[in-house]
């Protein structure tokens, strides 16, 4: 048998030579060398062109516009930043954390049945159809989701058939006739917005949900029940608070995304703005740069304050 | 004839760590040589520091007389068998064995052949086409041993290769493994934790503590003469007794050894002690004596009979069975 | 024991599962039934009438090719880029422990973390102190951006699963750095990197809100289609693309979900 034959040749073999070999032997001596390498391209292209973006736009908001001649003041001020107090400003603001608010909850209640379904009772193949039922929502096309609920709450569209064939038109019209969340019909009205901004973020609520709820081991809820809880006792005091970190970490997808959205209530809404169509509108058309970027740093705040309390709950583990 | 493998002074740190500290080491050619210690006591840096995954901080190693500081694992004629295994998961058997020669460039039809041969020299002749993960446990270890023997290395090196094996298969392995190593002529060197393992497989062993070797030699040498109170201990699980209680069981005032197989309970002549305790082991009984508030274990063979908790009774040893190790083991 | 009530699932619990999938879904339906309708003046429900003409006349437009080769220009590139850098960084990241590895996991997840306009508009006014023109490369580079992440997260979650000592026992057979890349570390992350890809792909080819900032005057799919949405003149035509945007974008989810299933999932956190 050839493999029995005794240990030949000497201790060190030679190397495979050219460049690749030294270039090997190289990186083996220097792994620092190698790892220079690697993070060059990623750290140019992330840390130096989009960093300082980020960072030329910040800059400018402390920059202020003149108001004769439309030309960018390249001096440092405050000034800019006092425009956002102003109280068409504020309003904006306000209006754009309410609906984020709004949109997370409904968004919170929506999918804590499917993700929990998904969690506890899913098994095999269901689970897989599950999974995949809520990441090709997530991940079919954001206009073309817009566009079939322009299709839906158009007045001649679904819904305004459904409810004429059960005779209850009288409701969507009672519903439009309300102050703030009524108007002209559905697809121009906040109500509508809402609608939308849910149904696209929804599926960045459940995935992480169902994570964290996946977590809670079985025999907590059975430890409960044991004890004399009912069902509603035991998801108050057991489910809910071990789902919390989950439902923390959804709401910051759709709290963020639904903050810096300008595309949906553009398409699908009343005229009034949101910030993220305030910033569009001020860099675009009206060439205030500043604001614009002022603007900007209002959901990087929101955010921050969001992501700082919602560390403290320990949503983190759930991502 | 230089040695298969010599550290002089040999130390590798990490930060403040110090995983391998002023080791010498020289394995003979064609040796089986153990690394016995517990976990965290060096001996697997040490065996990375010959496969070349380790750098020494200081020292000097040479593997049959060449010097291999700085030179990287893949120029080194040394192969490996890995505690997890690490067979390739993409790789089905005979590619997974036949992987070392198709990176030397070996044509297919030959290496496909010695793939063989190695299979069938770790008794999975006719398993080329599986993959690592529809095999056992015992049976990957098997191609992961082709997989490094196939190289024909100077050097073999194995990191607690039957850990994860159940006792039956590892003592099974064991004998194969020495029976193969004796055919092959290579030199092994045998990473463990087990003394056992250690003892009944190695030519030589060298036991491992806080990165510093603590004694090198034969199987017999490390269990009957431990230099140190960790050795005795360690290997064997001797009864080590403090000076003041060798005194008074008539030897000098040092540390001594005394192996609980070798004490004699004995009703007439020796040392009085009382029973504090015995536990069933299968082959033999283990009683505990307290002597002069020492505890002292004492392997009682099967069918003699065993006394009573508490009962006082007489114990005695050969005088070559109580092994000094100096004031300061 | 009650291990029978363990897979007894409650009706309302059910029910309100079987509903808000239905929520999810419904709409994307519609599209396709849309797709078909005979009315092009409204939005009108239900369709007087199913024909195929619109997809004829869509074959025929020169204005969606233009937009649909321009995307798939700019999505190919910028997943070309997204693999390079992404596995790059994945790779530095899992093999390596080294200060501030945690910064730059940070950084290349902030693209998507920070709202699309934040993005969009830096690059935009970046390009106007820089004094770079719109071009393709302009959305390239901004796409690129966001679409690392997809890739790293893939990438890293396979890297974690790949044993360490494999690489070493590589070495120990004689195969050098490039040699244990090409032999155990490229066959062991491919699938990752091709799911990853995908859905690079994917990401970028549907992107909007960036878009709108990097690409001047050019029209990629979803800028047409924006500009049909905010000002409807093409309804059927919009029908009909939007229904091929649907189908086109399930098929790089579903092979990547069917790439990573043993293990790994797709990151959501794509968007």
């Amino acid at each position: 048998m050839s493999v029995s034959s005794s240990a030949s040749g000497g201790a060190i073999l030679a190397g495979r030579g050219g460049l690749g070999g030294s270039l090997s032997d190289a990186f083996w001596r220097k792994p620092q060398l190698l790892l220079f390498l690697m993070l060059t391209p990623p750290l140019l292209w992330l840390g130096v062109i989009y960093l300082g973006s980020l960072f030329a736009l910040l800059i400018q908001s402390f920059f202020s516009i003149d108001e004769f001649s439309g030309m960018v003041v390249r001096e440092f001020t405050l000034k800019t930043y006092g425009e956002l107090l102003r109280p068409s400003n504020l309003d904006i603001i306000v209006r754009t954390v309410i609906m984020a608010g709004l949109v997370t909850i409904a968004s919170a209640v929506i999918a804590f049945p499917i993700a929990y379904f998904a969690a506890r009772y899913a098994r095999g193949r269901w689970k897989a159809m599950f999974y995949l039922g809520v990441m090709l929502p997530l991940w079919s096309s954001y206009l073309v989701k817009i566009y079939a609920w322009k299709l839906i709450l158009a007045k001649e569209g679904i819904l305004g058939w459904v409810f004429d064939k059960l005779h209850l038109t009288f409701l969507i019209d009672g519903w439009l006739a309300l102050p703030i969340v009524g108007g002209n019909s559905l697809s121009v009205s906040p109500t509508g917005t809402f609608l939308v901004f849910v149904y696209v973020w929804l599926p960045f609520m459940i995935l992480p949900m169902q994570a964290a709820l996946e977590r809670v081991p079985t025999n907590l809820l059975e430890a409960s029940a044991d004890l004399g809880a009912s069902p509603g006792q035991t998801f108050r005091n057991v489910l809910l608070p071990l789902a919390l970190p989950g439902v923390i970490a959804g709401s910051i997808f759709t709290f963020s995304l639904t903050l810096g959205d300008y595309i949906i209530p553009q398409i699908i809404g009343t005229s009034h703005l949101f910030i993220g169509m305030a910033v569009y509108a001020h860099q675009g058309t009206a060439g205030n740069i500043p604001l614009a970027a002022a603007f900007t740093v209002v959901p990087v705040v929101i955010m921050g304050i969001y992501l700082w309390l919602a560390k403290r709950a320990g949503a983190f583990n759930a991502l | 004839m230089p040695h298969a493998v010599s550290f002089q002074q040999v130390s590798r740190h990490f930060g403040a760590v110090r995983a391998v500290d002023a080791v010498d080491l020289e394995i003979a050619p064609g040796e089986f040589f153990a690394m016995l210690g517990p976990s965290g006591s060096g001996k697997t840096t040490c065996l990375r520091l010959i496969a070349g995954f380790e750098q020494p901080t200081s020292g000097h190693i040479e593997i049959f007389g060449e010097t291999v500081e700085g030179v990287p694992p893949y120029r080194r004629n040394v192969n490996t068998v890995f505690q997890d295994y690490a067979l390739f998961p993409h790789l089905n058997v005979a590619d997974n064995v036949a992987y070392g020669q198709m990176i030397r460039g070996v044509g297919k039809a030959e290496r496909a052949r010695n793939a063989e041969a190695a299979l069938e020299m770790v008794k999975l002749p006719g398993y080329g086409s599986r993959k690592p993960g529809q095999l056992s446990g015992g049976q990957r270890q098997r191609v992961a041993l082709a997989r490094a023997l196939v190289n024909k290395p100077k050097v073999l090196l194995l990191d607690e290769p039957l850990g994860a094996l159940d006792l039956k298969l590892r003592e099974q392995m064991q004998e194969e493994l020495k029976v193969l190593q004796k055919a092959l002529g290579i030199t092994f060197v045998f990473v463990t934790h087990d003394q056992s393992e250690a003892l009944s497989m190695a030519d030589r062993i060298a036991v491992f503590n806080e990165g510093r070797i603590m004694q090198t030699g034969t199987p017999e040498e490390i269990y009957r003469r431990p230099k140190t109170r960790f050795v005795a201990d360690f290997v064997g699980s001797s009864n080590v007794l403090p000076p003041k209680v060798t005194q008074q069981l008539g030897g000098p005032a040092e540390w001594s050894s005394l192996r609980p197989e070798d004490v004699r309970l004995d009703a007439v002549s020796g040392h009085e002690a009382r029973v504090t305790g015995a536990s069933f082991l299968g082959s033999a009984t283990r009683v505990t004596l307290d002597v002069a508030g020492e505890k002292l274990n004492v392997l009682l063979p099967s069918g003699l009979a065993v006394p009573e908790q508490g009962a006082s009774v007489r114990f005695s040893w050969k005088p070559d069975d109580l092994h000094l190790m100096g004031t300061d083991a | 024991m009650r291990s029978d009530r363990q897979n007894r699932t409650p009706m309302g619990l059910k029910i309100a599962a079987g509903v808000g999938l239905a929520f999810l879904h419904l709409p994307l339906l519609l599209i396709f039934l849309y797709a078909f309708t005979t009315e092009d003046k409204s939005y009108q429900f239900p369709p007087p009438g199913l024909t195929l003409k619109w997809f004829a006349v869509t074959w025929n437009r020169p204005d969606v090719w233009e937009a649909l080769g321009l995307s798939v220009r700019v999505a190919s590139i910028s997943t070309a880029v997204a693999l390079t850098l992404g596995t790059l960084c994945a790779a530095a990241i899992s093999q390596t422990r080294f200060f501030g590895r945690e910064a730059i996991s940070l950084l290349v997840i902030l693209p998507i973390a920070l709202p699309g306009i934040i993005t969009g508009i830096s690059l935009r006014s970046a390009f106007n102190l820089a004094e770079i023109p719109f071009s393709f490369w302009t959305i390239v580079l901004g796409h690129a951006t966001f679409c690392v992440v997809v890739v790293y997260n893939n990438a890293v979650a396979r890297f974690r699963r790949l044993q360490g000592s494999l690489i070493e026992a590589s070495m120990d057979l004689g195969a050098d750095g490039f040699q244990t890349f090409r032999h155990v570390i490229l066959p062991n992350i491919g699938t990752a990197l091709l799911a990853g890809g995908m859905l690079a792909f994917a990401l970028s080819f549907d992107e909007v809100i960036v878009t709108t900032f990097t690409a001047g005057q050019q029209a990629t799919l979803p800028i047409w289609m924006l500009e049909e949405l905010v000002r409807p003149r093409q309804r059927p035509v919009t029908n009909v693309v939007a229904m091929v945007v649907v189908l086109v974008t399930f098929l790089p989810i579903l092979a990547a979900y069917y790439l990573t299933q043993d293990g790994d999932q797709i990151s959501g956190q794509g968007k």
